[in-house]
């Protein structure tokens, strides 16, 4: 009897003991001497940002920023795309060549995601055009669902690529014309239904109007911004954030100016499922030029606030050479990837 | 030819045996060749499950330990705190093959008392969560944190089922319907814990990967405390035969003691991983509530030795009332600390299953000596009342707890 208790005591025993022995043995080990603080606090602020590199290189976040009319393809190449013949009144008629496509794209470096792409790229290929030119946009649906092309701008209702005749079905194509008019920074987008899913999904780009006789200074150097967002795990709100589709990539990649020169910005919020998104830059103030409409500036700042499909054009100047960080002043969206540096030379 | 009938019948056995394996294995060439298996796969999102099951906060870092739980291989590209993507580290690497473990490291400036909330995002932009209500210091093995524990662990373990036993006189002194009001009393006691027990069992598989398979989990631990404790019980018949009731009533003493003592030790794996966790903060109310609710225990536990014909010497059962004491209240203490070093709710669902079925078969053996094989006995009116005031002494003791 007193054998029995005592075999079921000493097997609990055991057990319990073998348990507890190894579950200490292995962190007994761990050094428990005090922490340095500064040095890990230090180390903690270093730590912001994405983890790891971009594994693909089929969308150059660079190279964006300075294309437009597929002017970073080899004129051969180029001619595939675009093309563009005089006319008689002496404007120009610019026909393109558009094809959607589903495509896998890295948004923040090891993080793909299945996107509705105009020409296998996120934001679509850049348009620009002189104030009075003729568009020819041959666009070819090879996806899965019906797609258009919408574009803020001038044009006739037939070409507003909204109406639900308009939509192009996967397989087939459609031939958008019109007059490059008015002049400023648009946006083209994608306006099947439901368009919320067609915007979020990558279908949009930049639409830029140069004004026939330009009053503004000339700018040495100009750049594309679109600011972007994607929402990887498809509950209703963004995960990634960034301006030009990869989060965090002009930290890595700064943009380089010169000190001094005039930095124009063509700069578009196509961000999805967030109202408000902001443009905020570190040291320097631009001029503003609202929708690009006008030719004097509405505004001398460091940060504006864009609601959906708004956009500017924003001209800088800067003062000093050094690293100047750039990025959305809705600050969760600059800590999800919306952030990046220009690097100002002598 | 006797040798080749022999032989001849082996064969048959055993190829009665293949036959069935055989054929199994053809099909499942024959199904994974031609089967429909393109049925089997969705298309999107891809069947990924990760779940991070513990987070240890040091002095400006987290480490986040993960288990993909999924039938495909996970692998983790980015890591967001509070809305912020931020840097880390994984061990052994960024993929995780099914069923295997990693941890997250980020050297993340957290704040002491806030909640905070981790999302860990997958190449295929599925996402992971973990929410912590409040952040603070994972305690580290220290001289501290072990005597925090050990002290807590003899305040609600141990000293209240000593207590408990030292109603032992008292219930010496009952006799005849006294006394089976008291072992009625104990199985209400009993089935209410074992009851508890389970429940916070069934509980506890909702947090557990699903790959553990935590129904699976219960189901061995309750029906195998139950075996081995019925058998125990039953070897014990045989020597109680020529020894008398005195031994079948120390033998379902120490039954209890050894199903509380399990139920204990849950309990305390579940205050050291609540507090180690930083889900809870353990209220000196809660402490208390903890305290009277496990006297009672001390009470199921003696309830059988106090059958008046006990004829053992003081001191001989003075040991057995400690050792009783210890083996019920001494693994609060075990699993406080070892829930508070490193739990994981495996533990858990196994512990509390195994101490449910012990309390469930001691209970069915108390009921099965008050029969006398005879069932319809029990139903007095002492018996029943005895019962549920043994029921409602568990309830309302156990609102005591609600801290």
């Amino acid at each position: 009897m007193k054998k029995i208790s005592l075999t079921l005591i000493s097997v609990v025993a055991a057990i319990v003991a073998v348990f507890v022995g190894y579950r200490l043995l292995a962190i007994i080990h761990q050094p428990s001497e005090e922490p340095d603080y500064e040095h890990l606090q230090q180390h903690a602020q270093e730590n912001i940002g994405a983890t790891g590199k971009y594994q693909t290189d089929d969308f150059d976040a660079t190279e964006f920023l300075t294309t437009w009319n597929f002017n970073n393809l080899p004129p051969s190449e180029r001619a595939q795309y675009y093309n563009e013949t005089p006319l008689p009144n002496g404007t120009l008629l610019r026909e393109y060549k558009f094809y959607i496509v589903d495509k896998e794209i890295e948004v923040a470096p090891g993080v793909f995601y299945p996107a509705w792409t105009y020409n296998g790229q996120v934001p679509g290929p850049t348009i620009r055009a002189t104030e009075g030119d003729t568009i020819r946009i041959s666009l070819v649906n090879g996806g899965t669902k019906p797609h258009s092309a919408h574009f803020h701008g001038f044009h006739s209702a037939e070409m507003d690529g909204s109406a639900f005749e308009d939509m192009v079905l996967p397989g087939e194509n459609f031939e958008y014309e019109f007059k490059a008019l008015p002049f400023g920074t648009h946006v083209y987008h994608c306006h099947s239904y439901p368009v919320s899913q067609h915007i979020s999904k990558g279908l949009y780009g930049a639409y830029i109007v140069d004004p026939k006789v330009d009053t503004r200074p000339k700018a040495d150097k100009e750049l594309i911004m679109v600011m972007n967002g994607f929402d990887v795990n498809v509950d209703g709100a963004n995960e990634v954030y960034a301006v030009n589709t990869q989060a965090f990539v002009y930290n890595d990649n700064p943009i380089h100016v010169k000190k001094g020169e005039l930095v124009r910005v063509y700069l578009a919020n196509m961000l999805e499922l967030d109202p408000v998104n902001s443009f905020h830059l570190h040291a320097n103030f631009f001029n503003e030029y609202k929708t690009g409409t006008s030719q004097t500036p509405d505004n001398f700042t460091d940060t504006i606030v864009m609601g959906q499909a708004e956009r500017s054009i924003l001209d800088v100047r800067f003062r000093e050479p050094g690293m100047y960080m750039f990025h959305s002043h809705v600050t969760e969206f600059s800590e999800l990837g919306w952030t990046g540096m220009f690097m100002v030379m002598e | 030819m006797p040798d080749e009938k022999i032989l001849s019948k082996y064969l048959k056995t055993w190829a009665s045996f293949l036959l069935p394996l055989f054929l199994l294995v053809l099909l499942l060439w024959g199904f994974l060749k031609y089967g429909p298996l393109g049925v089997f796969k969705a298309e999107l999102p891809p069947v990924e499950k990760l779940v991070i099951q513990r987070v240890v906060f040091t002095p400006e870092r987290v480490e986040l330990e993960v288990f993909n739980d999924g039938p495909e291989p996970v692998t983790v590209a980015q890591a967001v705190v509070n809305e912020i993507i931020w840097k880390f580290t994984m061990t052994p690497g960024n993929t995780l093959k099914p069923l295997e473990s990693g941890v997250v490291s980020l050297a993340y400036p957290w704040t002491d008392g806030d909640p905070i909330a981790f999302t860990l995002i997958s190449n295929d932009g599925v996402t992971f969560e973990k929410a912590v209500d409040v952040a603070f210091l994972t305690p580290t093995v220290d001289e501290k944190y072990l005597k925090t524990f050990i002290i807590l662990g003899v305040y609600v373990g141990v000293i209240p089922i000593l207590l408990g036993l030292l109603w032992f006189p008292f219930l010496r002194r009952l006799r005849g319907k006294g006394y089976l009001f008291l072992l009625s009393l104990t199985i209400g006691l009993l089935l209410f814990l074992g009851f508890d027990t389970l429940a916070e069992s069934i509980e506890l598989i909702k947090v557990l990967p699903n790959a553990f398979n935590g129904v699976g989990l219960l189901v061995i631990g309750f029906i195998s405390a139950i075996l081995v404790l019925g058998a125990v019980s039953y070897k014990t018949e045989f020597h109680m035969a020529e020894r008398g009731g005195h031994l079948r009533a120390l033998v379902w003493a120490y039954l209890i003691a050894l199903g509380i003592g399990l139920h204990n030790l849950s309990e305390g794996l579940a205050i050291g991983s609540a507090y180690a966790v930083g889900e809870v903060a353990l209220g000196s109310t809660l402490v208390i509530g903890f305290m009277v609710h496990n006297v009672t225990e001390g009470v199921a536990i003696i309830s059988p030795l106090a059958h008046g014909e006990t004829k053992s010497k003081t001191g001989k059962i003075l040991g057995h009332l400690l050792l009783l004491g210890l083996l019920a209240g001494a693994p609060t203490i075990l699993g406080s600390l070892i829930g508070g070093f490193a739990y994981s709710p495996v533990y858990g669902v196994l512990f509390l299953a195994i101490g449910s079925g012990a309390i469930f078969d001691v209970t069915f053996d108390i009921l099965h000596f008050m029969a006398k094989d005879k069932w319809s006995s029990i139903f007095t009116v002492t018996n029943v009342l005895g019962f549920f005031v043994g029921l409602l002494i568990m309830y309302l003791t156990g609102f005591l707890v609600l801290g």
